[in-house]
């Protein structure tokens, strides 16, 4: 390899790296430049161009303030905990069960991964029928034993659970695929042994699989919860925040606020928030794990 | 095969079948309301007889802009599919092969990360007002470079994956051989990532066939795609419930598709990296 020429080598390797460095360069940090710039200003269009008035830090002071965005925060931290650790177990359950089965493996597989493939607003737009009042297949379902229909989108109390139920739904099948794909990739010796000592099946599950199985449990929840976060397309759909602000997620007040209504200095400041929020969550996450596999 | 008794096995098999039922039912009911007239639908019939009529309108009416939906759709998703398999492919490929200095590496990786992990209305608020003075918005490259800024992020992550895993032997005996970088990139990194290439072809084209957040608000009329016009039904005053339902069911065919034809694929991109 000593007859390579190093400087071919390095225009080699520009080109190669050209494309992501344009797309990362132009679409990520101009852009987000851009954000702390429009955050810090009052901006209204004029005839197809922004005009831009300097307000400095108020819409910074504003955020602290702000009940809806603090009411997006919480629903979006509650929607995620929930949510994703339904997910994860129901999702566990099913990949052990169908990691059980041999020639059914790739039915069952099949139908689960279904969800997973289709639109998230249009799982919005079936659930919003499923749950519609009226004539929904829920208050169908309901009606048979006698139960009055209930509104499940519109009641306060009742619009988040709903939608989290709606996301289990969406998203159980994926924590199932990863979890299954975890559950193949384990050593069968290690089972195998189990069983020849006589380990029942849920000794086997306790002691065996689960302890086995916890790296992959725990990037399955940590993949999924980061992706909940960005939840948009289905409260968009179903409730779009409300009854009140009784579904109203980070994504869905910063649409609010930014397109809806125009306010795209305070949108912004929004948006940097949450991206800076998001980093941290980041680097508090790396360090705990770096640490963590420091100590053992 | 696990040996298990005969009970655990019948429980295991109710369960599975349960679930299963649980998941196919909303698809088959939508499927069904969108053969239902709008009073059939409303009265919530169980039993009905099929009428095309949703569909018709959905497809052929003069109103309708079902089929330009979808031409967007496919457009925007093949665009973006390609743009983002040449970008992965080869910063994948400088990423573990070439020697990168470990800076640029880990901002690259670093950016991957958080940018997959960022909600895309931020991003799309971020480029607004870009797109806005440059008249970018309501075009197909301008959407077309959003599902690329979003989803590119996931496919370096996995073509660099990928990458890792092709023998590096292989890659010095065509060096010695007097094999140039394009050459040795084309004729021997390509075809042995190619079902890696596959996979992630295959899912970079449903996310951006999927992708909704970002195509709210960059297009209008004429570039909407597909989760643009079924969000454009439940909104007006007057839900047309029984072509929402049809467009509904329409647009489950490509999810199908990719379910029959492409699986193995799918499987393969959507858990590399994470179980890894």
């Amino acid at each position: 390899m000593a007859s390579r020429d190093i400087k071919t080598d390095r225009t080699w390797r520009a080109i190669a790296l050209s494309p992501t460095i344009a797309i990362f360069v132009l679409m990520s940090v101009l852009p987000v430049l851009n954000l702390l710039a429009m955050s810090v200003n009052e901006i209204s269009w004029v005839a197809g161009h922004s005009v831009w008035k300097y307000v400095g830090d108020a819409h910074y002071g504003r955020l602290a303030a702000d009940a809806l965005l603090h009411k997006g925060a919480v629903n979006t931290m509650v929607f995620a905990v929930g949510g994703v650790t339904v997910q994860v177990v129901l999702g566990f359950l099913l990949a052990w069960v169908v990691s059980r089965m041999t020639r059914s493996r790739l039915i069952y597989r099949t139908i689960f991964i279904l969800p997973i493939l289709v639109p998230g607003i249009l799982i919005g737009a079936i659930w919003k029928l499923m749950l519609n009042y009226d004539f929904g297949l829920l208050n169908g379902a309901l009606e048979v034993f006698g139960v009055n229909p209930i509104d499940w989108l519109g009641t306060p109390s009742l619009a988040l659970p709903a939608v989290i139920v709606v996301d289990i739904w969406h998203w159980t099948p994926f924590c199932f695929l990863l979890l299954l794909a975890g559950f193949e990739s384990l050593p069968q010796d290690v089972q195998e042994a189990a069983r020849v000592d006589g380990a029942g099946t849920w000794n086997e599950l306790r002691f065996v699989l689960i302890p086995m199985m916890m790296p992959v449990i725990v990037v399955t929840f940590l993949f999924r919860f980061v992706t909940s976060l960005k939840v948009f397309d289905e409260i968009y759909l179903l409730t779009a925040g409300g009854p009140g602000s009784a579904t109203e997620v980070i994504s869905y007040t910063i649409y609010r606020t930014f397109f809806a209504q125009d306010r795209m200095g305070y949108g912004s400041a929004m948006s940097v928030a949450v991206l800076f929020g998001i980093a941290l969550l980041i680097v508090v996450a790396l360090s705990a794990a770096h640490r963590q596999r420091g100590s053992t | 095969m696990i040996p298990t008794s005969r009970n655990a096995s019948l429980v295991f098999h109710l369960f599975l079948i349960g679930v299963a039922l649980f998941v196919l039912v909303p698809f088959v009911w939508i499927v069904a309301a969108g053969f239902k007239t709008q009073i059939s639908l409303l009265q919530g019939e169980v039993f009905f007889t099929p009428t095309l009529a949703s569909f018709r309108e959905v497809l052929f009416s003069k109103t309708t802009e079902f089929l330009a939906n979808t031409t967007n759709s496919f457009i925007v998703a093949t665009a973006s599919t390609l743009v983002i398999l040449v970008a992965a492919t080869l910063g994948g490929y400088a990423i573990e092969r070439m020697n990168v200095p470990r800076w640029l590496v880990h901002t690259l990786l670093g950016w991957a990360v958080v940018f997959h992990m960022v909600p895309p209305i931020t991003l799309v608020a971020a480029w607004f007002p870009i797109y806005r003075e440059l008249g970018l918005d309501n075009t197909y490259i301008g959407l077309t470079l959003g599902h690329v800024a979003v989803h590119l992020p996931m496919a370096l992550w996995l073509m660099t994956n990928f990458v890792r895993d092709v023998p590096i032997e292989l890659e010095e005996a065509a060096r010695i051989d007097g094999c140039s970088t394009p050459f040795l990139i084309w004729r021997i990194v390509v075809p042995l990532v190619a079902p890696g290439l596959a996979a992630t072809a295959i899912l970079m084209f449903i996310f951006s066939w999927n992708e909704f957040a970002v195509a709210l608000n960059l297009t209008a009329k004429q570039t909407a795609t597909i989760p643009v016009a079924i969000a454009k039904f439940a909104q007006g005053y007057e839900i047309k419930y029984g072509e929402m339902a049809a467009t509904a069911a329409l647009a489950l065919v490509p999810a199908l598709a990719f379910l029959l034809f492409g699986q193995r694929y799918i499987v393969k991109g959507l858990t590399t990296g994470a179980v890894k």
